[in-house]
């Protein structure tokens, strides 16, 4: 098999999980949001309303297609795909699990390992509000505006904080931008040095801190609650899709679920040792390497599942910001704190070697 | 052979995409076409094996500065019957500074000899630890320069914006 | 004048350092959240699962037949009168020869609507009758597409004779009341 073919083969297989996910978050998001509820959800359709999704979308493709008389019909309609490509793109940079053997050839689990991985995915990120801005324009609605600059000014505000807390992450890597080294460095080492565990070597133990920020900045970047403004259904319901309906709507919600799936990857692969689990190096050398790949794919996706699921939990927890408090936030007290973790880290890093 | 043929290919949506940002009669196409126009110089860049850079470029032009810009040209009233007036003074200006740009380029162009094209070898002068270090030995006295600028842009915008008190 | 103790007086007091940093505060609000995903669910899944109604509950109407299946209503309109939403009308008729084995007394409602939209389910006819025709069930008024099929007639009103409305728990129920 040729490295084309496997590759392509990969990337299929990634845009249909991506997809898949998508389309059970939808349904883990009723049923959490059911659970922390004292109530129990969809299930109607099929067992335990597994088929949610599905009737769900079927529901969004046979809705009837408005665009708005005076909106700018082209704009209207490139808003969503480029939400959707840009939700997308972003999995190609990041390893899912230990390289794999196939007829005595090893193939790596990710697409892509491009030497500056973790910008690649910052980029791709930005490049997102794009579809918010332009579908909320040409919307030509008052409301759909406003989420519009709420959501493009909100994400502007927390990329910053969030590259700062990412650089503090690269400081105790390698070095590297690449996803994969800056995974496969946690997956080597001893804990603070003593603590004699294989593939437990991840960065939060290091970094809290910068995976707070992280973190709040992640939630702010997927529009999620306690920074859901752009599309607070309260205020100006539903923001920048507030024009939209059918299949393009259906976009725009699925690409944001694509999104919270992307971040939960970044959030395990920079904080949480990405593949690695403790053990590893032991199973490694017991196990074909088939099987310890399997296994770490496996492990990746739990902390995906619970990041997802987490997401989720502060939704249903936390109530929403006001503006002001909004960007308060992201920049009198995360942008501060990362540029001070920032100089604390170098500052170790420089005085202690690695 | 194919990356020169990439080359042209790229270079050339470049230019059409600039083109078309002189030319589109509406503000936000003519944003969209500099945002497509600044992800065919970042694949310039990616041709030139300097990854960094490209991936900088698209971060912080298309990613932050490009959407302040469509930020402020969707917030203005872009009705034709509010347009004041111009006076085709300024247009006349504009014309000679640029034909004296064109001009200069011309020039310079003339003067100079281009080097042969080569598909440049792998290589990893792009790469973020090669920029970095550059950064920090060889160029150390125009990036803290750059700084500065930055600095004072970010004082001066801050000077502006403040209320006067009186 | 203070009815109870629970009321928390409002400080503006400034917040601590620690209550500044909130992130306590979400960790215990998560922790609540969390708390509920283990409890017991209030959801009653419906169409598979009833609630228990009480045995006095005041659904729709029906209009009682005597042991040999006979009307018991005579149309004598207190109902109507004692009626606060005024949803019930009536016209009565006169019981012809050959009639008596479908209406106990010589007088009978040839109509008997209640409009369903204007009820408002008090029960106020049912102790007004003298005769022990009407009685609310735990039967529910089911829905329908238009307005117009909210008057029920006798047709739905008046229970089938195959097919008796049993109310005894709901007599016995008063009785104990009374």
């Amino acid at each position: 098999m040729s490295l084309l073919i496997f590759k392509s083969i990969l990337i299929l297989t990634l845009f249909l999980v991506s997809l898949g996910i998508a389309a059970y978050s939808t349904y883990a998001e009723r049923k959490v949001a059911a659970f922390l509820q004292d109530r129990i959800g969809p299930d109607r359709a099929g067992p335990y309303g597994l088929l949610q999704p599905i009737a769900d979308g079927t529901k969004m493709f046979l809705k009837e297609e408005i665009i708005p008389m005076f909106s700018d019909k082209w704009l209207f309609i490139l808003g969503p795909s480029l939400f959707m490509v840009t939700a997308l793109m972003t999995s190609a940079v990041i390893p899912w699990g230990r390289s794999i053997e196939i007829g005595g050839q090893v193939y790596s689990l990710q697409v892509a390992d491009i030497n500056v991985g973790i910008l690649y995915i910052l980029g791709i990120v930005s490049l997102g509000v794009y579809g918010i801005m332009i579908g909320g324009w040409s919307s030509n609605n008052k409301f759909a505006l406003l989420g519009a600059i709420r959501a493009s000014s909100q994400m502007i505000s927390y990329e910053l904080a969030m590259g700062m807390s990412v650089i503090t992450v690269l400081l105790i890597s390698n070095g590297s931008l690449s996803l994969n080294s800056i995974v496969e460095s946690q997956g080597e080492g001893k804990l603070y040095g003593f603590i004699n565990v294989s593939g437990i070597n991840w960065n939060v133990f290091y970094q809290p801190v910068a995976f707070i920020i992280f973190l709040t900045c992640a939630f702010a970047e997927c529009n999620r609650t306690p920074f859901d403004l752009p599309e607070s259904e309260s205020e100006l319901i539903g923001g920048y899709h507030t024009e939209y309906s059918s299949m393009k709507l259906g976009l725009y919600l699925f690409a944001e679920y694509i999104n919270m799936f992307i971040s939960a990857a970044v959030i395990s692969c920079l904080f949480f040792g990405g593949y690695n689990f403790p053990g590893i190096d032991y199973l490694g050398n017991h196990l074909p390497m088939n099987i310890v790949s399997l296994i770490s794919v496996g492990v990746l996706f739990c902390k995906i599942f619970f990041f997802i699921f987490f997401f989720m939990w502060v939704r249903w927890t936390i109530p929403r910001f006001r503006y002001d408090q909004l960007m308060r936030l992201g920049w009198y007290v995360l942008m501060p704190l990362s540029i001070i973790n920032v100089l604390i880290t170098g500052a170790l890093v420089t005085y202690f070697g690695n | 052979m194919s990356s020169q043929i990439l080359f042209f290919i790229l270079a050339s949506l470049t230019i059409v995409s600039a083109l078309f940002v002189v030319f589109s009669k509406s503000p936000i196409y003519s944003v969209m076409w500099m945002i497509f126009c600044f992800f065919t110089i970042a694949g310039h860049y990616v041709m030139l094996n300097a990854q960094f850079l490209a991936i900088v470029h698209v971060i912080v032009y298309a990613g932050a500065i490009m959407v302040l810009l469509l930020f402020t040209v969707m917030l203005l009233n872009l009705n034709k019957e509010s347009e004041p007036h111009k006076s085709p003074l300024p247009k006349f200006a504009a014309i000679i500074t640029g034909g004296l740009l064109m001009l200069v380029l011309l020039a310079a162009m003339h003067s100079s000899t281009l080097p042969e094209y080569s598909s440049p070898a792998f290589s990893d002068v792009g790469y973020v630890q090669k920029v970095g270090t550059k950064i920090f030995t060889e160029f150390l006295l125009p990036f803290e320069m750059t700084s500065v600028l930055f600095i004072a842009a970010m004082i001066g915008s801050v000077v502006l914006a403040k209320k006067d008190k009186n | 004048m203070q009815l109870t103790n629970r009321s928390i007086v409002v400080v503006n007091k400034q917040m601590t350092w620690m209550e500044k940093l909130y992130l306590p505060a979400i960790v215990m609000g998560l922790a609540i959240t969390i708390k509920h995903l283990f409890r017991k669910k209030a959801t009653l899944k419906y169409p598979e699962q009833t609630r228990a109604f009480a045995p006095v509950y005041r659904g729709m109407h029906v209009l009682k037949r005597d042991e040999q299946g006979r009307e018991n209503c005579t149309a004598c309109g207190l109902c109507a009168v004692s009626c606060p939403a005024e949803a019930i009308t009536m016209i009565a008729a006169e019981r012809k020869k050959g009639e008596e084995n479908l209406y106990r007394e010589e007088k009978y409602a040839a109509t008997y609507e209640i409009n369903m939209l204007r009820c408002i389910y008090c029960g106020l006819c049912e102790e007004a009758c003298p005769k022990d025709a009407i009685y609310l069930t735990d039967r529910l008024v089911p829905s329908e597409y238009s307005r117009g099929k909210f008057i029920f007639g006798k047709d739905i009103l008046v229970e089938p004779i195959d097919k008796r409305v049993d109310i005894s728990k709901r007599k016995k129920a008063y009785q104990i009341k009374s």
